[in-house]
């Protein structure tokens, strides 16, 4: 994957399929540049078998095809930067796929853009919350769907053409305002 | 600055529409977003879709919608355009530049961009 933006579009879709009715994105870099990235739901959740064969690439739970390559990838992005993948799921009660990055690494993947992977999770997936946050020693950016449902109303789904771009451009402003640092 | 306020905008403008959506005749494009998708670009073309039908205004006949891995991930970015009464087109190795003909041509004209569809890619 050319940027961990789309690592993380491809893990949270996972977190969709798993029935998840709150799926939390949390980005944040520390000052030794140490970036850690949780991905956590509240869907299906999975056994400790199941926990220890995601990592493998021939591991899927799709019965179309064999493999599954979301985690393996994930996990390679990480380890390439000297950092780790580490995943707690527990049945009925969800999964956290935490992630760690050393920024500084030539083999660090860039973030790239968050904005278009909220925008495509909450289009593909309207009626889950979304709680993002990206903190840097700079500041923050923050997205949370359940704010925005309240102002939308119930009438009007997040997956609205016009919702969405208002979602990226709302997104875009803040990450403008974080000094054009995406990482 | 974008504001919450701007959002409530966007529900009232909305609301009013509300009713007069899920109509008969409906176009359907759908992108294939599982990992093979992403990987290979996915993303831009859904967007490019989305804002596409967005700016020309087709909201209210075109819904864009993802799907899972459609079997030929070596097509990748691989789209479906499902039209009442017409058979299911499909394109493949789709970039967001190709995106802008297939809306002109296909979605507002309704002839299929033949050179981007898998019957020209297999042969």
């Amino acid at each position: 994957m050319k940027e961990l933006s789309l690592n993380i579009l491809d893990v949270a879709e996972n977190s969709v399929r798993a029935g998840a009715a709150n799926i939390s994105i949390l980005l944040s870099l520390d000052g030794a540049g140490w970036l850690t990235l949780t991905i956590a739901d509240d869907g299906c959740g999975m056994d400790e078998q199941t926990v220890r064969r995601v990592s493998d690439p021939f591991y899927t739970t799709r019965t179309t095809r064999k493999v599954g390559l979301g985690i393996p990838f994930l996990q390679l992005a990480a380890a390439q930067t000297g950092g780790a993948l580490q995943i707690d799921s527990e049945p009925g009660k969800g999964t956290t796929v935490k992630a760690t990055f050393d920024t500084g690494s030539v083999d660090f993947t860039p973030i790239g853009d968050m904005p278009s992977t909220l925008a495509t999770l909450i289009m593909g997936a309207p009626n889950v919350d979304f709680h993002f946050r990206h903190t840097t020693p700079d500041g923050e950016v923050v997205l949370n769907t359940d704010q925005l449902r309240a102002t939308l109303g119930s009438e009007v789904s997040l997956a609205e053409l016009e919702v969405i771009a208002w979602i990226k451009d709302y997104m875009r402003e803040q990450y403008d305002r974080l000094g054009g640092k995406n990482e | 600055m974008k504001t919450l306020a701007e959002l409530a905008a966007i529900r009232d403008k909305m609301q009013n529409k509300v009713t007069i959506r899920e109509g008969e005749g409906q176009t359907r494009i759908v992108v294939g977003m599982a990992t093979c998708g992403i990987a290979a670009g996915a993303r831009p073309v859904l967007n490019a879709f989305v804002e596409g039908v967005a700016d020309a205004g087709l909201g209210d006949t075109v819904t864009v919608t993802q799907t899972g891995c459609i079997g030929i991930c070596q097509y990748e970015p691989v789209v479906e355009v499902f039209e009442a009464g017409k058979d299911k087109v499909t394109y493949v190795k789709m970039t967001a530049d190709k995106v802008k003909r297939v809306l002109d041509e296909h979605i507002k004209g309704g002839s299929p961009v033949a050179e981007y569809t898998i019957d020209m890619a297999q042969k």
